[in-house]
């Protein structure tokens, strides 16, 4: 009796962050879902026809998915490496590198953005270099366009991959390496054996992490892309600002959550994500 | 790969000796072992015991190839390996941790080593059943490693380290994750399977007990260095320093002094000694509990006392005794000496007495902290 009555009573607990999450996040969603089968005031399926019909929708989904397959792929490369060397560093070198990693983490977007858009213009640093050390005649066109938006991307989200996959690897036993070599395997089948397995979880949530913010990124797009490469976030705020269509708007924005979702679904079957996050 | 092949053929018929020579390995100030010599007789049983921090698992990890030592040499059989990696050396290895690979099922596991041989599967299914059988563990091949229980685990590990027919075994306290029980049953198991596959292993352990019932030799490690090495039986009975003698067994280490080569002055009683009594005057008798007698009449070496506290724990008794002039020891009885109506009670005198062959003096350990 005296714990049903505590239970009920810790219940209640749970009733301002209800409210905050309904009232933030779900009203606005189903919101959202009503207004993208409305068109002109009539039920209609008119938002979700111009997603096939419309070239240019067509084309920013294609280059929506071509960036953030890139930047979830040179993450990776960048990443899993720099995971593997942190892990051989005496714990003193391994905070600062830790550190180094996620002071940019910390910083603004917007800075950071801006920041790339001063290194990588015709005469910024980059390009500077570049010329000086004779490796290029003319100024590279770093912005403005896909590379741009692929590099300001890959750096800013570097930290989402290379977090939850560095947690992993610290969760890897060390003996298992060493049994590994002590039955005679080599370094490099061990580490195919034994490590990269044991880091897959790591990996495919980190990997996951930076695919599923890379489709709805923004600001970056905006900064580097200069216009001429439309991701779907841009999509979404052009049919708000410049077309005030907020139906269009929510079906690109629910065609992009129903991708995420699928996403998810796909990658916890493939690999049991409960088990990374879990911890 | 021929190699392999081969050794894999001749298996365990002619075991490996390991020599250990002037090893010694410094982290920083702290020096883990300290010109360490010791030679292993191909197919012994050789137990590395001693508290923590006494330097043997690091010298089972030089020998594994795990630690590079900062001087001195090792050789597997008549091979210098000191500078051999450890995927090179043929060991098998059975880790405190297990170190079992989580995401492979148990014959996956018992395998690993084969497949890094490259030996074929075809070959290897057939090895892989036999070690399986070895540790009891057959028809187990399919199960995951996390529906295996403690001692399951264990065992795989054992089947896993002697799949490939490694010359050499290493166990760095396999058993010390277990139950009492299941701990002492694989004390005996272990020790079967030793004399059947016949492989030179080398045990450590911080479990004197477990020590004395696996191994043919054991060296005591203490504080980088082997203090003394030799049979369970002359390391139990007459050990060689204070530190053996407290570390093993039940003993009370109690001040003499010298009377002649044969014999000490204890609390103001002469006591005989069978072997040669060192020379100093930091001298000790170790007074082991069970060594203890009541005395007949005509026995050497009494001492009398009387009894402060008498426990009883199952097989025997325990006894705290305190001489006249304030000496305290601990005395164990069996049982039944209770039942024969000859333990004293609390506060009743007694006379204890110590065979000449188990008066056994050494020299007070100078850094030691009891």
């Amino acid at each position: 009796m005296i714990v049903q009555h505590l239970m009920q009573k810790k219940a209640m607990l749970l009733i301002p962050g209800l409210l905050v999450v309904g009232a933030l996040l779900i009203v606005p969603i189903v919101w959202l879902f009503a207004l993208s089968f409305v068109s002109e005031g009539r039920l209609s399926l008119e938002h979700y026809q111009r997603m096939f019909d419309d070239p240019t929708y067509v084309k920013s989904f294609a280059v929506t998915f071509q960036i953030a397959g890139t930047v979830t792929g040179l993450t990776i490369l960048l990443g899993y490496p720099l995971c593997f060397w942190m892990l051989r560093l005496k714990p003193f070198w391994r905070g600062i590198a830790l550190t180094c990693i996620l002071i940019p983490f910390w910083t603004s977007l917007l800075v950071r953005s801006y920041a790339w858009l001063i290194l990588l213009q015709r005469r910024g640093l980059v390009n500077n270099w570049l010329q000086s050390l004779g490796l290029t005649e003319e100024p590279l066109a770093l912005m403005y366009n896909v590379t741009g938006t692929v590099i300001g991307m890959t750096h800013i989200l570097l930290p989402f991959l290379v977090l939850p996959l560095f947690a992993s690897m610290q969760r890897i036993d060390g003996d298992l390496m060493r049994a590994a070599a002590a039955l005679g395997a080599t370094p490099v089948f061990a580490f195919w054996r034994i490590f990269f397995p044991l880091s897959l979880p790591g990996l495919t949530a980190g990997g996951l992490l930076v695919f599923v913010l890379s489709i709805g990124y923004y600001v970056t797009p905006q900064l580097l892309g200069g216009g001429t490469t439309v991701m779907a976030g841009q999509l979404i705020q052009r049919n708000v600002e410049l077309f005030s269509s907020w139906g269009a708007a929510s079906a690109v924005s629910l065609v992009l959550l129903a991708i995420v979702l699928l996403l998810f679904w796909v990658m916890n079957r493939l690999v049991p994500l409960d088990h990374v996050f879990r911890g | 790969m021929q190699r392999f092949r081969q050794d894999h053929l001749d298996t365990t018929e002619n075991p490996l000796a390991i020599e250990v020579r002037g090893i010694t390995k410094t982290y920083g100030p702290a020096t883990v072992l300290d010109d360490v010599s010791l030679e292993i007789r191909p197919g012994e049983f050789m137990t590395l015991l001693g508290p923590s921090g006494s330097g043997k698992t690091t010298l089972l990890n030089v020998i594994a190839g795990f630690v590079h030592p900062d001087r001195g040499r090792l050789l597997i059989g008549d091979e210098d390996v000191t500078d051999k990696p450890p995927h090179r050396r043929g060991i098998g290895i059975v880790f405190q941790s297990y170190a079992l690979f989580p995401h492979m099922n148990v014959a996956e596991n018992v395998a690993f080593s084969l497949k890094a041989r490259r030996i074929s599967r075809a070959e290897a299914g057939p090895m892989v059943a036999n070690a399986l059988s070895l540790v009891k563990l057959e028809g187990f091949g399919e199960r995951r490693i996390d529906q295996l229980s403690g001692g399951q685990k264990q065992r795989v590990a054992l089947a896993r380290a002697i799949v490939f027919q490694p010359k050499l075994i290493l166990m760095d306290e396999p058993l010390s994750a277990l139950d009492k029980q299941l701990r002492e049953h694989m004390q005996i198991e272990i020790r079967a399977l030793h004399e059947r596959l016949g492989a030179t292993t080398i045990y450590v352990t911080h479990d004197q007990r477990e020590a004395l019932t696996m191994s043919n030799r054991i060296a005591v490690l203490n504080r980088a260095r082997i203090e003394q090495l030799g049979t369970p039986f002359e390391i139990y009975d007459t050990p060689t320093s204070a530190f053996v003698a407290d570390f093993i067994g039940e003993a009370v280490l109690a001040g003499v002094s010298r009377c002649d080569d044969y014999s000490v002055l204890l609390d103001g009683r002469r006591m005989m000694c069978a072997s040669k009594v060192p020379i100093g005057n930091d001298l000790v008798l170790v007074i082991r509990s069970e060594k203890l007698r009541l005395a007949e009449a005509a026995a050497e070496n009494q001492i009398p006392a009387i009894v402060r506290k008498r426990i009883f724990q199952g097989e025997s008794h325990l006894l705290f005794a305190e001489t006249a002039n304030g000496l305290t020891f601990t005395v164990r009885q069996p049982s039944h000496v209770e039942s024969d109506g000859l333990l004293p009670g609390e506060g009743g005198s007694a006379n204890f007495s110590l065979h000449p062959a188990h008066t056994v003096v050494v020299r007070r350990d100078p850094k030691a902290e009891y």
